[in-house]
């Protein structure tokens, strides 16, 4: 008899149950079959990971960028040896063929090593020195918006996923990832592979739960500074863009393109100093 | 050289001959003239029996030609508004009305998006970038070569110093439009890698407080993109906006590329609300930025918002004390202290909060408030009636609240509208003048211990727009800058600003950049 695993919430480099105690159950594809449980993430959990987001976002955003550039390469590598997992997942739950799911799989580790050599490179590209006419020192540095929360949710696509969630972390930020229930059970191995990345527990969240339940308080909530929405619904999208004015959130659209700079440059900020040039 | 010691020598000699009785009437004015001119040495032997007023040095206000009434511009030309309507702008500094401008409603704004529109998809969106470039170059130039008449009348419709809206507001708008020139025929270098596309017709809506300014901040950059634009100035402030306008028509910029249309709120809203503008970008009080990106967050409409700031100026105990005063007075009472990014928060170290307090009220003291167009003037005229006494409000509110209250003993013209410069000292950083934006000459200060309570406090604000940090130590400055969240630092400097510095906040400071090559890149679409 097979033994089917709820699969838990990844809050603060842990594995927790929400603390709702509810879950929802998610199809093999095409099929009746359950393939597996998925906890229904609650606003509290919501809360308690950007709670944790927090704090991790401080010593995320300290790390060198060569030290986050192996990090996230050490997620490629992972990924790398969950291959069977991933792949089984997607042809058990998405109905994928064999040869579909391999290509999933390696579009996403090249995404994962895309970004890893990004880390410590597009300060250079996006920042700069500025030629101030005066006796100045002038740069822009770039530095990361803070907590961002990423909504995935119908027309699942795991290398858009894959992206979001690297460039996000390219920025220096740190993330929490909303699987919505258009999304399967991929939040189990992508959270394994997180938690023995070396990234410090915190940096990346992951729930699983429903949109409609969870987008008001995302949306509200002061600390959460950035919204990544890859999700079509734009119903959504309009309704949370509005709730957030009151705190000014970075709200940030489906991005158009994969693996590309401008999807680093959604999340972060630009900060220009001055200093004086002279004995 | 030469000419400054023997002018020593003779004060000193002017001052000996003083302290001798022998003197006469006459002989004491002959000295008191070259004291005057001599060093603070020579000054400190007699000073105090010279007190002596500067006098009036106005600028000539003749270069202006204020006409009686200003219509809007759109598509190349002025018209008269729809509703035949006229607002009446007023000189703050002596509350005399200087003209009628036209107030706009949907019907003027209507006309300006879609000759905005034809530009952009005529001349102006199949010229290349190498001759819209030309026209901005020659933007430039034209200001630069009428920059007096610009900051005359920069000075009279909104009440800041002339010594400011000459060397500053002026100066800046020119390097704007010449900075953002050399970039049309560039944009390929501007996104590395990737081809862009301007975002189409942008609507701009700026503030008061630094007019033509901020209109060459907004238009220079959309236009190098190849933009057009509808620009709605200020109520108080729209006299420049439409000697540009003039500008724009002795340069032979194409009909309808820039488009000017006056009004208050409802004209900006009527702006914000048009379907047919791809783009809004605002600066002014986060209040109004939080009301036009709650209107068009039903839309796909572009967003830059440029708005208030509670900005930290930050003095450890290793600060060039001296150089450090200055800057807090150039942070806070710059421009009247209506600056988005006024240093309105002194954080200083507590061991030197003291002599610190004492150096700043005797700097306070030597401030000139007055006349806007004298060319010794420090303080202007706040910009309107109700500003003042937005701005008069906080500090009775903040005088409730405890602390110290400071306020400079300096004269006031009667009439026009002026405050005197002032600080509140040791209040709780929950208190009003602590929290609140006043957008006037008020200071706050409080003190801190260590380096991390200075940037926890610095941080302890919804605004991030702006930051100072004062200190002798290279490393305790990267470090605190490090820490500091605000879009712009300045390093034992303050209020200092550059077309090709990237400007804007963190937060509810707003969204986006204006300057540099950041600042080019909201008026940009990568494909």
């Amino acid at each position: 008899m097979k033994v089917v695993k709820t699969i838990k919430l990844y809050i603060g480099g842990a594995f927790v149950r929400t603390e709702s105690g509810r879950s929802y159950s998610f199809n093999v594809a095409g099929k009746d079959t359950q393939f597996a449980r998925l906890c229904q993430a609650s606003k509290k959990d919501f809360r308690n990971a950007v709670e944790s987001s927090k704090g991790a976002f401080k010593s995320w955003s300290s790390k060198s960028a060569y030290n986050r550039s192996q990090i996230l390469y050490r997620m490629a590598e992972m990924t790398e040896g969950k291959r069977h997992e991933f792949e089984s997942l997607f042809m058990d739950s998405l109905g994928k063929t064999e040869g579909e799911a391999k290509e999933m799989v390696d579009k996403a580790i090249d995404t994962f090593v895309y970004y890893a050599g990004f880390c410590d490179k597009f300060h250079q590209i996006a920042g700069s020195i500025n030629p101030v006419s005066g006796p100045f020192h002038n740069f822009t540095h770039i530095e990361g918006v803070g907590v961002t929360t990423l909504i995935e949710d119908d027309k699942f696509d795991f290398n858009s996923l894959i992206d979001s969630i690297c460039s996000i972390l390219t920025g220096g930020n740190s993330v929490i990832v909303l699987l919505g229930e258009g999304c399967p059970a991929v939040l189990g191995p992508l959270a394994e592979v997180m938690a023995t990345s070396d990234v410090p527990g915190g940096v990346i969240n992951i729930l699983s739960g429903h949109l409609d339940e969870l987008s008001e308080v995302i949306a509200e909530h002061r600390e959460v500074r950035s919204v990544s929405f890859q999700s079509t619904r734009d119903d959504v999208f309009q309704a949370m863009k509005l709730k957030s004015t009151d705190n000014m959130k970075r709200m940030v659209p489906r991005h158009k393109n994969e693996k590309c700079l401008e999807n680093i440059l959604s999340f972060v900020e630009y900060k220009t100093v001055w200093h004086p040039v002279g004995y | 050289m030469t000419k400054k010691k023997t002018t020593k020598k003779a004060a000193k000699k002017a001052a000996k001959k003083t302290t001798g009785k022998t003197t006469k009437k006459a002989t004491k004015k002959t000295a008191a003239k070259s004291v005057r001119k001599t060093t603070k040495k020579a000054v400190s032997v007699k000073a105090k029996k010279f007190v002596f007023d500067y006098d009036p040095a106005p600028e000539s206000t003749a270069i202006v030609n204020i006409k009686s009434r200003y219509e809007h511009f759109i598509n190349g030309e002025f018209v008269a508004p729809e509703s035949g309507k006229y607002m009446s702008t007023i000189n703050p500094a002596t509350t005399e009305v200087l003209s009628k401008v036209a107030v706009g409603n949907e019907k003027d704004v209507d006309k300006a998006v879609k000759a905005a529109r034809k530009a952009l998809n005529g001349t102006w969106g199949q010229m290349s970038g190498a001759e819209r470039g030309k026209y901005l170059f020659r933007i430039a130039r034209i200001l630069q070569e009428r920059a007096r008449e610009f900051a005359v009348l920069e000075t009279l419709d909104g009440g800041k110093p002339i010594k400011e809206s000459r060397d500053v507001d002026i100066p800046l708008a020119a390097a704007h439009f010449f900075y953002y020139a050399g970039w049309a025929d560039k944009i390929e270098y501007a996104v590395p890698g990737r081809e862009a596309k301007p975002v189409g017709v942008c609507g701009q809506i700026i503030p008061w407080n630094f007019p033509l300014l901020m209109a060459a901040w907004k238009l220079a950059p959309a236009l190098a993109a190849g933009n057009t634009v509808v620009l709605k100035p200020a109520e108080q402030t729209s006299l420049t906006a439409l000697l540009l306008a003039e500008v724009l028509q002795e340069a032979e910029l194409p009909a309808g590329v820039v488009n000017i249309v006056t009004g208050a709120g409802e004209t900006g809203a009527a702006l914000t609300a048009h379907s047919d503008v791809d783009k809004i970008a605002f600066t002014g009080s986060t209040d109004i930025g939080k009301i036009i990106a709650k209107a068009i967050s039903g839309t796909n409409k572009k967003l830059t918002l440029e708005l208030g700031g509670k900005s930290a100026n930050i003095i450890y105990e290793d600060a060039a004390l001296d150089q450090a005063v200055e800057g807090v007075i150039n942070g806070i009472f710059f421009n009247q202290g209506h600056v988005c990014c006024a240093g309105s928060r002194v954080l200083v170290e507590e061991s030197i909060a003291d002599t610190f307090m004492k150096k700043l009220k005797k700097r306070m003291q030597q401030l000139r408030v007055g006349d806007p167009m004298d060319k010794n003037t420090d303080i202007g005229a706040i910009n309107s009636k109700e500003q003042l006494d937005k701005i008069k409000e906080l500090v009775a509110k903040g005088k409730t609240e405890g602390g110290e209250f400071h306020e400079a003993d300096v004269k006031i013209p009667s009439k026009g509208y002026f405050c005197r410069p002032s600080f509140f000292a040791h209040q709780s950083a929950s208190g009003t003048i602590s929290r609140v934006e006043v957008f006037g000459p008020v200071l706050s200060i409080q003190t801190f211990r260590t380096p991390d309570e200075a940037i926890t406090k610095a941080n302890d604000t919804n605004y991030g727009l702006a930051a100072g940090i004062w200190s002798e130590k290279g490393s305790k400055i990267h470090k605190t800058a490090l820490g500091l969240k605000a879009g712009v630092i300045w390093a034992n400097t303050y209020n200092k600003f550059d077309p090709t510095s990237p400007f804007g906040g963190f937060f509810e400071s707003g969204y986006g950049r204006e300057g540099g090559l950041q600042g080019l890149l909201p008026y940009l679409e990568v494909k």
